[in-house]
């Protein structure tokens, strides 16, 4: 009786505070964090090259991104490097995206556009895999996974600053 | 500096007798006597069929990617209807049961939580009135000066009324631990956009809202449940948000990354550039619009800066040569709309109108050149300078 009672109150207490509103997460509730952090926690096991993502690519992407990732209907994925200072920036996966992991995740999270969660991790490895290669980032086999995708270091990873305004007025910062 | 719009007003008062006070009744107008039964009660109000302000629509081949622009210099006064909130969407609106939806708040808490909206609904409430823009708003004045009126070149903004839960009790219920620094917040969009925001701000003023001008969130507008942060780029708002994770970093999400930086002109791009600076627009005369003749018009716009209220508007009427300040409607709420108005009298000649907003932390609304001059052109995004109507002689305003 007494056990039942400490029960009760240790149940309450692990979900014990000001308005007792809401329920404890399970697990199955936590699957819902497909979220993965720049240092790389998040991604799942499985593995892929750029030579498997091709054939994935063809089928899944090209359509939208062009067959080489020079774009389409949407983004280009390919080129730019090199253009951020011009008058025509060309802000692409190689030229532009200071993370590798922000690709696993975008793939994962919302492609193909019409049917995101179509690929598998290995799909989804090895896609990302031939976009970082047709940008010169990684080799035709190298391999994509969760211990070598956070480390690559991308070309435009020291490109970003953080908010520093105001730019304009009697309060501007200079640079 | 200081001086009442009225007697500046009076000033011109012999202006505008030359014009509209002898105005005959138009062959149009018809008396409408009342002679028949009119229309029954209704259960859910329509607006009147002469009525035909709506949101500008793109015509794009994926409906379900782009944004849908409020029509701002056809509303009055400061309230934006929920039916005419701009829409800016990744992947459609989805169709979500409230009875079905929760909200999950996990990762650096003691005691992960899922809320429904009825839980949501249970904990103390709060009700403010705050715009939502896109960091993409007057993008294409980068450029040029280009929108050639006030919906193409504004309509990425809105104002409305906000009922929901202060997020920080939830992360307070949950049990934030020290170490959360950022927190992502996810849609139930089929795309999952998320974005990261400080937690600083989760603490603040953030909201999780579940009504717009006191009825449910539009579907449009998140339904059932939206991340709102006051004075942050819209697509800081997550709608339909599903997930809010403490972490220690941002997770530098696609749309924190790719999109919504801001790209200077030596190459580097400014990140997490959230709060929106003040800004304004003159919404009436505006471009597209012609004034029916010369004589007094109330010049009337919009201003709002995500720093707080707006403190001061001048307008010109001389091509920014010399400045007035304009009335000001109370009460000036923080990061909402305020709503300035000048009485003026026009004297039929060509002119350029133009306001500037300052905000309470005293930041001034730039010029165009002030503003390429500090970024360059490429920046795309958080375009905030100075909007320049031109009046011509016969009566028609366009932008330049």
């Amino acid at each position: 009786m007494f056990k039942t009672i400490l029960l009760v109150l240790v149940t309450c207490a692990a979900f014990g505070q000001k308005y007792k509103v809401g329920r404890a997460a399970g697990a199955e509730d936590l699957k819902a964090d497909i979220f993965v952090a720049p240092d790389g926690k998040g991604l799942p096991p499985g593995k892929g090259t750029a030579a498997a993502g091709l054939e994935i690519y063809n089928r899944r992407c090209q359509r939208c991104h062009g067959t080489q990732g020079q774009g389409g209907e949407e983004s280009v994925l390919v080129g730019g490097q090199g253009s951020l200072k011009t008058a025509k920036p060309l802000k692409t996966v190689g030229s532009y995206w200071p993370h590798a992991t922000t690709l696993y995740d975008y793939i994962r999270r919302a492609m193909p556009f019409d049917n995101p969660g179509l690929l598998d991790a290995d799909q989804t490895y090895a896609v990302a895999a031939l976009i970082l290669h047709w940008n010169g980032i990684i080799g035709e086999k190298d391999v994509l996974d969760a211990a070598t995708l956070p480390k690559i270091k991308m070309p435009n990873r020291d490109g970003f600053v953080r908010d520093n305004r105001p730019d304009t007025g009697p309060k501007a910062k200079k640079k | 500096m200081k001086k009442n719009p009225r007697r500046r007003f009076l000033q011109f008062a012999p202006l505008a007798a030359l014009t509209g006070c002898a105005t005959k009744p138009a062959a149009t107008e018809e008396e409408q006597l009342p002679s028949q039964l009119g229309k029954p009660l209704s259960a859910y109000g329509e607006r009147s069929k002469y009525e035909t302000a709506k949101r500008l629509v793109p015509e794009v081949k994926r409906p379900q990617i782009g944004a849908t622009r409020t029509p701002l210099a056809e509303i009055d006064g400061t309230i934006t209807p929920a039916s005419l909130h701009f829409e800016r969407h990744h992947a459609g609106v989805p169709d979500l049961d409230p009875a079905k939806h929760t909200l999950l708040i996990h990762g650096l808490v003691e005691r992960p939580a899922v809320f429904t909206i009825a839980d949501l609904k249970r904990l103390p409430s709060e009700t403010r009135t705050h715009f939502v823009e896109c960091a993409g708003n007057s993008g294409n004045e980068w450029k040029s000066p280009g929108a050639g009126d006030v919906v193409r070149g504004f309509g990425l903004a809105s104002n409305t009324e906000w009922t929901g839960v202060p997020l920080r009790i939830l992360l307070e219920e949950a049990g934030l631990k020290k170490e959360g620094k950022w927190f992502l917040a996810e849609g139930a969009d089929v795309c999952k956009m998320y974005r990261s925001i400080p937690i600083e701000k989760g603490l603040g003023d953030a909201m999780i809202v579940y009504a717009q001008n006191g009825e449910a969130l539009r579907p449009e507008q998140g339904y059932p449940l939206r991340l709102l942060v006051p004075g942050y780029e819209g697509n800081a708002n997550v709608k339909w948000v599903r997930q809010i994770k403490v972490v220690d970093q941002p997770g530098q999400a696609k749309d924190e990354t790719s999109k919504y930086t801001d790209l200077l002109a030596d190459g580097t791009a400014r990140q997490f550039s959230l709060v929106l600076d003040a800004k304004s627009v003159i919404t009436s005369p505006s471009g597209g619009q012609k004034l029916a003749g010369q004589g007094f018009h109330e010049i009337r716009g919009l201003a709002w800066s995500g720093r707080g209220r707006i403190d001061r508007v001048d307008v010109s009427t001389d091509g920014g040569k010399t400045w007035t300040r304009a009335a000001l409607q109370e009460p000036r709420l923080p990061m909402a709309f305020t709503r300035f108005r000048l009485p003026w009298a026009w004297d039929g000649q060509p002119v350029e109108i133009l306001s500037r907003a300052v905000d309470e932390s005293g930041y001034v609304q730039p010029s165009r050149e002030e503003l390429t001059e500090a970024r360059g052109g490429n920046s795309q995004y958080h375009y905030n300078g100075i909007k320049q109507w031109k009046i011509e002689a016969d009566g028609s305003v366009k932008s330049v």
